[in-house]
């Protein structure tokens, strides 16, 4: 009976988010302080209700609760106790009550940690997340309740997909979420400020943190997401440009963008209204993953459900999100305040490359993702867009990001002079020079492209490294902002990516090959030997386990154990690769399918994948990065509203 | 005009110039990098050119795989009910891959009619029909489409 009061939980938490959209928001208008003051309360005991029916979900699957149906559907007396936990948000329903979850802990956040904000501001930035909130919780309620019954109850479940029996599944969609989510917040502020008019450029300031925070929660679910693919689903790859992996990197994307045009906007003025706009897309694009994630129009690994009226209410509440923002734009925007001129070599110039490439980015991966949606609405037969498309532009698009992004570095606000930024830049600029020529010299196989892409990641490391040389030369003391840190963190973490992705682009040796116990094969100066199989059960399935003994110049390296599981309840069938990671190589071991009766001869892959390790490495260091930012000292001094005169008079100036 | 007026169009040109040539190249790469979904009726009447890539999906006729004895080679047929298409694929054939399943192979025709995959898909789950091999079976006529 427990059950219902989850769903109980969840239908209070509704009126309670209706109370926090409509109240607070009316107060700010009619001046009821009263009013404005539930916000607070609202955001906390909305938090507190989702939490609880989050609660006895999880409870229902801990304790095997079969009569319901989504545990049911989606667990197993067999399935081991962790597995009980991270099942809840293994389907459509617990998904989404995952989602509004981490939505409401960002609301409570939002309510505890901005007291410093105006008092109207930080209402209406509440009480649009609790439009939001109220939203969500009605597509869970109406067309995704977790909580049904199964009547008559069931035995036995059916179990989790194995896929998804694994660390990677409890930790990939929680981090992702926190990202995607996240966005809401910086979402809300740019509304406020907008439905506020007059208030000048602060809010970037107030907004800063929050979106810093939930970028860098985005860039790490992503990278573990890849990480996931790369070992879980037996063959190696890390990014398939799937459809639901491109709804996850635009909100990215324009992220990146965002962050980059807020620090312009808090420092100069500049770009004030795309600022904006950013803000509501990044949000906006999050929604749209929702929506192509959670429909079901998408072909994909991803898309468990699919049921029609889901996909018509959420293409409804994107239309009235995406919508109303974008009208509330279109009628503030204009009026709100411009910022100051700035030259053609000057830093604003550099993060205007920078977010030029980003948006191009973005736009490029949303035609290349709803185009075949689009032509398949027309009528105009079934197409995929291959991940050629996508390798290409990135590969072209990233050259401007890339050259352009020391520079900025180095360079000032304002003006600055080519002369003065070259004669710093020489070095680095020589020192990637020399490492890309010489990767290429001792690895000729890596080619131009990648070789270039090694320049590239160098060029970003060294030139970030420089610059902070530079600073610690100019002041006598050892120490360096935090803000500078934080930066150079995660642009070092960009050259790592970029590095790695060259690397193991073009010198990973993949092969398949049939082999029969005691076969030998060698591949980039490894010699794997082939020992054959044996039987091994684990909590919930069998598996044939095959034995690799992996040498190098006749001294054993490492002994793989690939498995291959039979998972008896659903009778799935899943790979579960061997890899011996380094921090220069991985050497990867899958099994294919047994090739004769006895199970002594099986098809198997053998990779060796240079540097990929690299790949996952600098998105940790870009994590780092924006975290380190977000706890920058100084947005936590007390928030203030800018007399509307300074403010204008530093226009004149900067004019 | 003013310098300032003047470094503005030019900015706004170079930007206007920058997406012209984005949006060039994206088209062309989104051209190129096009599959077409095409089921067995469909490679059967239609004269299909040999060489061109596309994804065929369809169900895997009962009793049609067969492996060679000393490579990963693999032969199967690969039907939507009406008509049917032999495929060759060199390579490790998905975990989901079974006898009347439905798959995606991605390749291309050879002259001699054959469908030479570079790559075969299986969902990754039992229940799981592609959904446009569902849709190729319904057009097919095919009664055992319900997911």
């Amino acid at each position: 009976m427990t059950v219902e009061l989850g769903q109980i939980s969840l239908l209070a938490a509704l009126l309670t988010a209706f109370v926090l959209g409509l109240l607070p928001m009316i107060g700010t208008y009619t001046g009821n302080r009263r009013f404005i003051a539930v916000s607070t309360s609202a955001s906390l005991l909305q938090c507190l209700l989702v939490i609880i029916s989050f609660g006895i979900l999880t409870a229902a699957f801990v304790f095997q609760d079969f009569s319901v149906e989504y545990v049911a559907r989606n667990s197993n007396s067999l399935l081991p106790m962790g597995y009980r936990y991270s099942a809840v948000w293994s389907a459509h329903e617990g998904s989404l009550l995952l989602w509004e979850l981490i939505l409401t802990i960002w609301i409570a956040a939002v309510a505890l940690f901005s007291k410093r904000l105006p008092e109207v501001f930080r209402a209406r930035v509440l009480a649009v997340l609790g439009w939001i909130s109220v939203g969500f919780l009605l597509f869970i309620l109406l067309t995704s309740n977790p909580f049904g019954r199964l009547i008559p109850s069931a035995a036995e479940g059916l179990d989790l997909n194995p896929l998804l029996q694994d660390f990677g599944l409890i930790v990939h969609p929680p981090l992702l979420y926190m990202g995607y989510v996240g966005f809401s917040v910086a979402f809300a502020f740019a509304v406020a400020a907008l439905l506020g008019g007059e208030v000048s450029r602060d809010w970037v300031r107030w907004s800063r943190p929050w979106t810093l925070v939930a970028w860098a929660f985005l860039t790490i679910g992503i990278a573990l997401g890849s990480w996931w693919a790369y070992y879980e689903l037996g063959w190696g790859g890390y990014w398939f440009w799937d459809p639901v992996e491109n709804a996850s990197f635009m909100p990215w994307l324009v992220g990146t963008a965002l962050i980059h045009s807020q620090a312009v906007t808090e420092k100069r003025g500049a770009f004030g209204n795309w600022t904006l706009l950013l803000a509501l897309s990044t949000f906006s694009l999050s929604l749209l993953g929702t929506f192509l994630v959670r429909s079901g129009v998408l072909t994909s690994v991803h898309a468990f459900a699919s049921d029609p009226t889901r996909g018509i209410f959420i293409l409804a509440y994107l239309g009235v999100v995406v919508g109303g923002s974008l009208t509330l734009y279109a009628a503030r925007a204009p009026k709100m305040i411009q910022g100051g001129g700035f030259a053609g070599v000057s830093r604003e110039t550099f993060l205007l490359v920078n977010n030029l490439v980003f948006a191009v980015l973005a736009a490029m991966v949303l035609t290349g993702t709803l185009y075949p949606l689009l032509i398949d609405a027309l009528g105009a037969g079934k197409i995929s867009v291959g991940p050629p498309y996508f390798g290409l532009l990135f590969t072209w698009l990233l050259i401007p990001i890339v050259l352009a992004l020391p520079i900025g570095i180095y360079s000032r606000w304002q003006q600055d002079s080519s002369g003065r930024l070259s004669g710093m830049l020489r070095w680095p600029f020589l020192i990637s020079l020399m490492v890309g020529t010489g990767v290429w010299i001792m690895q000729p196989a890596i080619g131009f492209v990648s070789a270039a892409g090694v320049t590239g990641g160098a060029w970003v490391i060294v030139g970030s490294l420089f610059y902070v040389g530079h600073l610690l030369k100019k002041k006598s003391s050892l120490r360096i902002p935090a803000s500078v840190l934080a930066m150079t963190l995660a642009h070092v973490g960009m050259g790592v990516f970029l590095i790695g992705l060259s690397m193991t682009s073009t010198l990973s040796t993949e092969k398949h090959l049939r082999m029969d116990a005691g076969d030998k094969y060698e591949m980039a100066g490894y010699t794997f030997e082939f020992l054959g199989t044996s039987i091994v059960r684990g909590p919930n399935y069998t598996a044939d386990q095959g034995e690799f003994v992996v040498t190098r110049n006749d001294r054993e390296v490492t002994r793989l154990y690939p498995q291959k599981r039979e998972y008896a309840q659903r009778g799935n069938t899943m790979t579960e690769a061997a890899i011996d990671p380094g921090f220069t190589r991985d050497l990867y071991v899958s099994l294919g399918e047994p090739l004769d009766q006895n199970g002594q001869a099986w098809a198997v892959r053998i990779y060796h994948k240079p540097f990929i390790r690299w790949i996952w490495l600098g998105a940790i260091f870009i994590m780092s990065g924006g975290f380190l930012a977000a706890a920058n000292k100084r947005y936590r001094r007390k928030m203030t509203v800018k007399q509307p005169a300074t403010a204008k008079t530093r226009e004149v100036t900067a004019s | 005009m003013t310098p300032t007026r003047k470094r503005r169009l030019i900015a706004v040109l170079v930007i206007i110039t920058g997406v012209g040539i984005a949006a060039t190249v994206a088209m062309k790469a989104l051209n190129e990098n096009m599959l077409f979904f095409v089921s067995p009726t469909d490679v059967q009447e239609q004269a299909l050119p040999a060489g061109k890539r596309f994804r065929l999906g369809g169900l895997v006729t009962d009793g049609s795989v067969s492996r060679a004895d000393d490579s990963l080679a693999v032969t199967f047929i690969v039907t939507d009910g009406l008509q049917s298409v032999d495929v060759r694929y060199d390579g490790i054939l998905p975990d989901l891959f079974r006898e009347g399943q439905g798959i995606i192979a991605i390749g291309e025709l050879t002259p001699d009619g054959h469908f030479e995959a570079s790559e075969v898909l299986a969902k990754h789950d039992e229940n799981y029909m592609p959904p446009e091999v569902a849709d190729a079976l319904a057009k097919a006529g095919n009664v055992e489409t319900e997911q």
